[in-house]
């Protein structure tokens, strides 16, 4: 009897092994780089807002600090939107005739909320806090990206478990001077442009995160129980 | 499902393969499903500033109700919340002021009053460049004159064009911002005679011209 499979087939049984193999990577590999791409993080892409603010005019250009708007960022868990209110406090008397602002002013008016999309949003099984990150020397631009230069706002990092952890794994890699937290031009130190603290110039992050972590008592937190309570 | 096939005479080859093969399709499926999965991503509960649909107005953070007085918040000291004493505007303050409030003070003044006062307190800053009215210097003999609780009523309530800033800064923070006024006041009229002696040659020596508030 004539044999079925004639030799070659051996060979294609070996090759289509390897090639279930190089599959199945080359799958995990896509899977991973969707997982990390804008597309599916929503990292750099801008939303629809009912008005177009812009955080590069009013924190860039007119300077004004985060917490004017982001009144509870330092004392509680959430830094939340700004009131009409506060919008008004300013627009009540320069660009009252734009009609970019009507829906603040009909909010005004009428006492309904602006609702702003949300761009930066933990599943809810996370628990994070402002206010401890704030108070020990994490500035916003680190988590939040160079917000004062954006003519609409975006996000930037994964926000997933992995992003938290590489900063709480080594906190002195992005530590700063509290004095700068606030400032949305911070840069870290070179030795072209060095950052003072306390005196002492400092012209690179290893030496002065080194120096910060010990001044303000930095933990290591990565126990499960400090975000999954 | 039984696998009968599998009792009958000879090489068990087919059992176990039948056996990979399902377990290879319930892997594929679970890894399908699993990116699906949702359970608590979304929680039942309200979080500060989430939408409602069950209130009319679609909030679900809720005013109180009239006359509502929340703990720590029962103001029965006059002048710590009306800047008054028997009705009558205090220049006094109600807590003695150190250089930690002021210090505080000045850089509550610096988020919430300079985008309009200016740094120095002269009424020039960012917004009024861009076409605000211009408020009145802290400089003039009437503000020089008058009593701090001025300063803490117009915080609080507002007056012409600016609004309240009760929203936002703590009625202690507003006592601390009108002691940092005063500050101001002093700085802008204030001769080299003021400064305590060792101080004053650091002064000479450093002779930047700039006002305390300046330095940004
Ligand atoms: C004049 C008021 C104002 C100032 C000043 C301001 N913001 Fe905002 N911020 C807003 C408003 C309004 C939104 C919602 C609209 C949007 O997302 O752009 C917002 C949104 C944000 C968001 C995104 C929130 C989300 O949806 O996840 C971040 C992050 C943020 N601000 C950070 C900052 C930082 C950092 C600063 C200081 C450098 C700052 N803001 C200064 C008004 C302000
Ligand atoms: C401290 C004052 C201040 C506050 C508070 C403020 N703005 Fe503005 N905004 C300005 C000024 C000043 C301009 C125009 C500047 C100019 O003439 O170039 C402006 C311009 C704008 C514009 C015009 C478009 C542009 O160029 O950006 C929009 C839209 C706007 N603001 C929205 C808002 C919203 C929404 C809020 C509340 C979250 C807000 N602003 C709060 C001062 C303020
Ligand atoms: C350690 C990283 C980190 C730092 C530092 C940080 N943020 Fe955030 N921020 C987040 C995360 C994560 C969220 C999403 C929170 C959520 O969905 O529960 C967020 C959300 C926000 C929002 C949306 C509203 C809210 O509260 O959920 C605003 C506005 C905001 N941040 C402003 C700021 C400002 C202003 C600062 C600086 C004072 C700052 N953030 C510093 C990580 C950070
Ligand atoms: C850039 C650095 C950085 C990033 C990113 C960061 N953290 Fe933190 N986190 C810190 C530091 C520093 C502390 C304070 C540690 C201490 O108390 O000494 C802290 C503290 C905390 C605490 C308080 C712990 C406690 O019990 O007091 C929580 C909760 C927390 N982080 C959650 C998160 C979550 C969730 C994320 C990601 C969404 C995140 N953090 C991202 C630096 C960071
Ligand atoms: C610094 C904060 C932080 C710590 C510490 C932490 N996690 Fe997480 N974890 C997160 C964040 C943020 C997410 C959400 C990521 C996302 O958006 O998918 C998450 C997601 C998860 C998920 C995925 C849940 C799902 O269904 O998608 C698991 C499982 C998990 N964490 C387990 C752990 C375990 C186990 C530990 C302790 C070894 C731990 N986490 C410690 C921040 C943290
Ligand atoms: C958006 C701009 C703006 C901001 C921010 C602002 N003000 Fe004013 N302020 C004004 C204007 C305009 C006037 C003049 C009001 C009038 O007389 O119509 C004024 C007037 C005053 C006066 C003089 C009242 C009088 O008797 O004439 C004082 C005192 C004052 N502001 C204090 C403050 C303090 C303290 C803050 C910070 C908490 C502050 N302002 C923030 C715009 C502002």
């Amino acid at each position: 009897m004539a044999q079925i499979f004639h030799r070659s087939s051996n060979m294609i049984a070996r090759l289509s092994i390897a090639g279930a193999v190089i599959l199945l990577g080359a799958l995990t590999v896509i899977l991973y780089e969707i997982a990390l791409s804008p597309w599916y993080t929503n990292e750099r892409v801008t939303l629809q807002q009912p008005v177009p603010f812009s955080h590069r005019h009013h924190a860039g250009e007119l300077g004004i600090d985060c917490r004017y708007c982001h009144t509870a960022v330092e004392k509680s868990w959430y830094a939340g939107v700004p009131p009409t209110q506060t919008c008004m406090t300013c627009h009540s008397q320069i660009w009252t005739n734009a009609d970019m602002l009507e829906p603040v002013r009909q909010s005004y008016r009428t006492g309904v909320s602006l609702q702003w999309n949300k761009l930066n949003e933990l599943p809810e099984f996370v628990y994070f806090n402002h206010s401890i990150h704030v108070a020990k020397g994490i500035g916003c631009t680190t988590c939040h990206g160079p917000i004062a230069t954006e003519p609409m706002t975006y996000k930037t990092g994964t926000l997933y478990m992995s992003w938290c952890l590489e900063c709480h794994r080594d906190p002195a890699k992005f530590v700063r001077p509290e004095s700068e937290v606030f400032n949305p031009f911070y840069a870290q130190p070179t030795y072209g442009a060095p950052v003072t603290f306390e005196g002492v110039k400092y012209t690179d992050q290893a030496t002065l995160g080194s120096v910060l972590v010990k001044k303000y008592q930095l933990q290591t937190y990565q126990y499960c129980s400090t975000c999954h309570r | 499902m039984q696998f009968v096939e599998g009792t009958h005479a000879g090489s068990t080859a087919p059992l176990a393969r039948r056996r990979l093969q399902m377990v290879v399709c319930l892997a594929g499926l679970a890894l399908t499903l699993s990116g699906c999965r949702l359970d608590m991503h979304v929680q039942p509960k309200y979080l500060p500033d989430w939408p409602s649909k069950f209130f009319s107005d679609g909030r679900s953070d809720r005013p109180p109700v009239p006359g509502t007085v929340a703990r720590e918040d029962l103001r029965i000291d006059e002048l710590m919340y009306s800047g008054t004493e028997n009705g009558v505007l205090s220049n006094r303050f109600p807590f003695p002021i150190t250089r930690a409030d002021l210090e505080r003070g000045r850089e509550r003044y610096n988020i919430y009053c300079s985008p309009c006062h200016d740094y120095a307190g002269t009424g020039r800053g960012m917004i009024v460049q861009r076409g605000f009215p211009q408020p009145p210097s802290y400089m003039l003999p009437r503000l020089r004159q008058a009593p701090v609780g001025h300063f803490y009523q117009v915080m609080t309530n507002g007056i012409g064009a600016m609004y309240s800033y009760s929203a936002r800064v703590s009625p202690a923070d507003r006592w601390r911002i009108a002691a940092y006024i005063r500050v101001l006041q002093m700085s802008q009229n204030a001769t080299v005679q003021d400064v305590p002696a060792p101080e004053r040659e650091r002064l000479q020596q450093a002779s930047t011209g700039q006002t305390p508030g300046q330095a940004q």
